[in-house]
């Protein structure tokens, strides 16, 4: 035996000794709850909160014979592209502003973080902040009122899916940031003024050079918004007043009447969907390189 | 970081010739810096204003209502909000989403530097390790929350705040922090590791005398993310944390019932500790670089 196979067999013994904690955790409480939720979604409920072991397929028939479940995917996909959207130019126009446009780098890094700490408060409190300036008599309103744009208030503003897409990007347009911020940072300087010298316009610049080295930055907080957003249903509840449902508020209703297998299968079928559009995204740049660089 | 990365020197290009290139007009400035200018502060604007709103209405007073104009000046509906059982148990809540937050960052802290030291080098299977983190990032939160309420319910056992809350958040907090720690990792240098191997130092010395002194500041981050998003955990908590509420539950609850300021009142408040907990972390990074580049000498 080589000394390096020893070194080799070290490194994995110890790989695996580190990671052991991690698994400890990701075993129990994401493998195992999402085999019982696929276990469940082939139960038969008993009315009464238990789990009938008789495999059968009518939870997943209900699901797809029922319009309101495209009518649910629907609402909640085009909630998720509008989110995207909106997050996406916004948070793009952030960092390239942060990057390329502040030249110190000390205030870079400062309005950098001015942009990350509402991250970390409570996502719920952002959220209902909007009621005071958005509501029929909230400030968007009233100041419109008074410099004569409007007659009535305007009633779209609040308890909408306007109000829901603003709800959503607010909240979100910081994974946007970082990670786009983050690949913006580490564009070599010098092959921007390269490609000046050799006479590229500043429209060249961003298509050829800064777009697809951002490209990876992008990616990576699509998968964060996109996850989120199918993952979510207390914006959509509260924010459009009601008027708008989401896959994963059908499945807390679900939920909440005890009708566990009918939320379990409408659990698989999200989390299907979901895992698809993140893997079409991972398809597009290698994570874990990325931030590993 | 890449061998090539590593291979070209330094940028020798100034900061000024760069800018310059970028905004090649008399006044040093292109007209795209005033939009997007104009772009970031629009942005901060509505990050930060919706939020100063409803920390201004939270001290209207008795007769306060959900929108501006402002009623009185006082501190009523915080009273209220601690006082009246109404409401709920705020209280208690407080009390046990911080107990819950800081065990979950010790645990989210220690666990994430374990598997950034790991990740450092490949292994076989480390795919399969790191593509079950995102997963467990990527999930819906809901989904999770009711395969665990489902499992204990198929084992017997009753959730509890203490308990499956701790585990169902740890899936939470755990890809983030290690996330952080890839980042952090990616600029820690093998070398000072070697050297103190070369010298004869164990492995539980290289890691307590070496590499956790390096990454400190990375670590102070790391405790941030898992106090953080801990402290604000909605969905995952819900089916997990049985009979008695945590913090973001009861103000889930608010809510959906309660039309006073009140609720603006423990927005206030929960936001007051979540900026101090900020503070706290964004401060001790700022002390331990400082204290470093005191150290070493200028060159």
């Amino acid at each position: 035996l080589a000394k390096g196979d020893i070194v080799a067999a070290r490194d994995r013994i110890f790989g695996w000794l580190y990671v052991t904690p991690l698994m400890l955790v990701l075993l129990p409480f994401f493998v195992a709850p999402i085999l019982v939720v696929l276990a469940a979604s082939f139960f038969q409920s008993d009315g009464y909160g238990g789990l009938i072991a008789d495999p059968t397929l009518q939870n997943y028939v209900d699901i797809f014979s029922r319009t309101l479940t495209f009518n649910l995917y629907a609402e909640t996909i085009k909630f998720t592209v509008l989110t995207w959207l909106f997050s996406m130019i916004i948070g793009f126009w952030v960092a390239y502003f942060l990057v390329f446009h502040v030249r110190n780098p000390l205030l870079a890094i400062g309005l950098f973080l001015l942009c990350t700490v509402p991250f970390w408060t409570s996502n719920i409190i952002r959220m209902i902040s909007w009621i005071p300036l958005l509501g029929k008599e909230g400030l968007i309103n009233m100041a419109l009122l008074r410099l004569g744009v409007v007659h009535q208030p305007l009633e779209f503003l609040l308890f909408s899916g306007f109000a829901v897409v603003v709800a959503y990007v607010h909240q979100l347009t910081i994974f946007m940031i970082v990670p786009i911020f983050n690949a913006m940072s580490r564009i070599d300087k010098r092959v921007v003024e390269a490609a000046l010298d050799a006479g590229a316009s500043r429209l060249d610049i961003m298509r050829m050079i800064i777009l697809p080295l951002s490209k990876n930055g992008i990616a990576l907080g699509s998968i964060f918004v996109v996850s989120i957003v199918m993952g979510d249903f207390f914006v959509i509840k509260v924010m459009s007043g009601g008027g708008s449902a989401s896959v994963v508020g059908a499945l807390y209703e679900d939920v909440g009447v005890l009708q566990y297998p009918s939320a379990a299968a409408s659990a698989v079928v999200l989390t299907i969907l979901v895992t698809m559009l993140v893997a079409l995204i991972l398809r597009t740049v290698d994570v874990r390189k990325e931030l590993a660089r | 970081m890449t061998a090539a990365g590593r291979a070209l020197p330094p940028p020798a290009v100034s900061k000024a010739v760069v800018a310059r290139a970028l905004a090649p007009r008399a006044s040093g400035r292109p007209w795209t810096y005033y939009v997007l200018l104009a772009v970031f502060l629009l942005y901060l604007l509505a990050l930060y204003g919706p939020m100063i709103c409803i920390y201004i209405l939270s001290f209207q007073d008795v007769r306060g209502g959900l929108v501006f104009p402002m009623k009185g000046f006082s501190l009523h509906w915080f009273v209220d909000l601690f006082a009246q059982v109404r409401t709920g148990d705020v209280k208690g809540a407080f009390d046990r989403s911080i107990k819950l937050a800081v065990i979950v960052t010790v645990i989210t802290v220690v666990v994430s530097f374990l598997a950034g030291l790991a990740f450092r080098r490949r292994f076989r299977g480390d795919g399969i390790v790191f593509y079950l983190m995102i997963g467990s990032l990527v999930a819906p939160g809901l989904v999770l929350s009711l395969g665990v309420g489902l499992l204990l319910q198929y084992v017997g056992v009753e959730g509890r705040w203490y308990t499956s809350a701790i585990g169902a958040q740890l899936s939470w907090t755990l890809p983030f922090g290690v996330l952080v720690m890839f980042a952090v990792m990616s600029r820690f240098d093998r070398a000072w590791e070697e050297a103190a191997y070369d010298l004869g130092a164990t492995r539980w010395q290289v890691i307590r005398l070496v590499v956790i002194p390096i990454l400190a500041p990375g670590l102070v981050a790391v405790a941030l993310f898992g106090f953080t998003l801990s402290y604000d955990e909605f969905a995952r908590t819900l089916q997990t944390a049985g009979s008695l509420n945590t913090l973001p539950l009861e103000i889930w609850t608010m809510t959906l019932n309660v039309t006073s300021p009140s609720l603006y009142a423990l927005g206030t408040v929960t936001t007051i500790i979540s900026f101090v907990i900020i503070a706290i972390c964004l401060g001790t990074i700022a002390v331990i670089q400082k204290r470093r580049a005191s150290r070493v000498p200028a060159s």
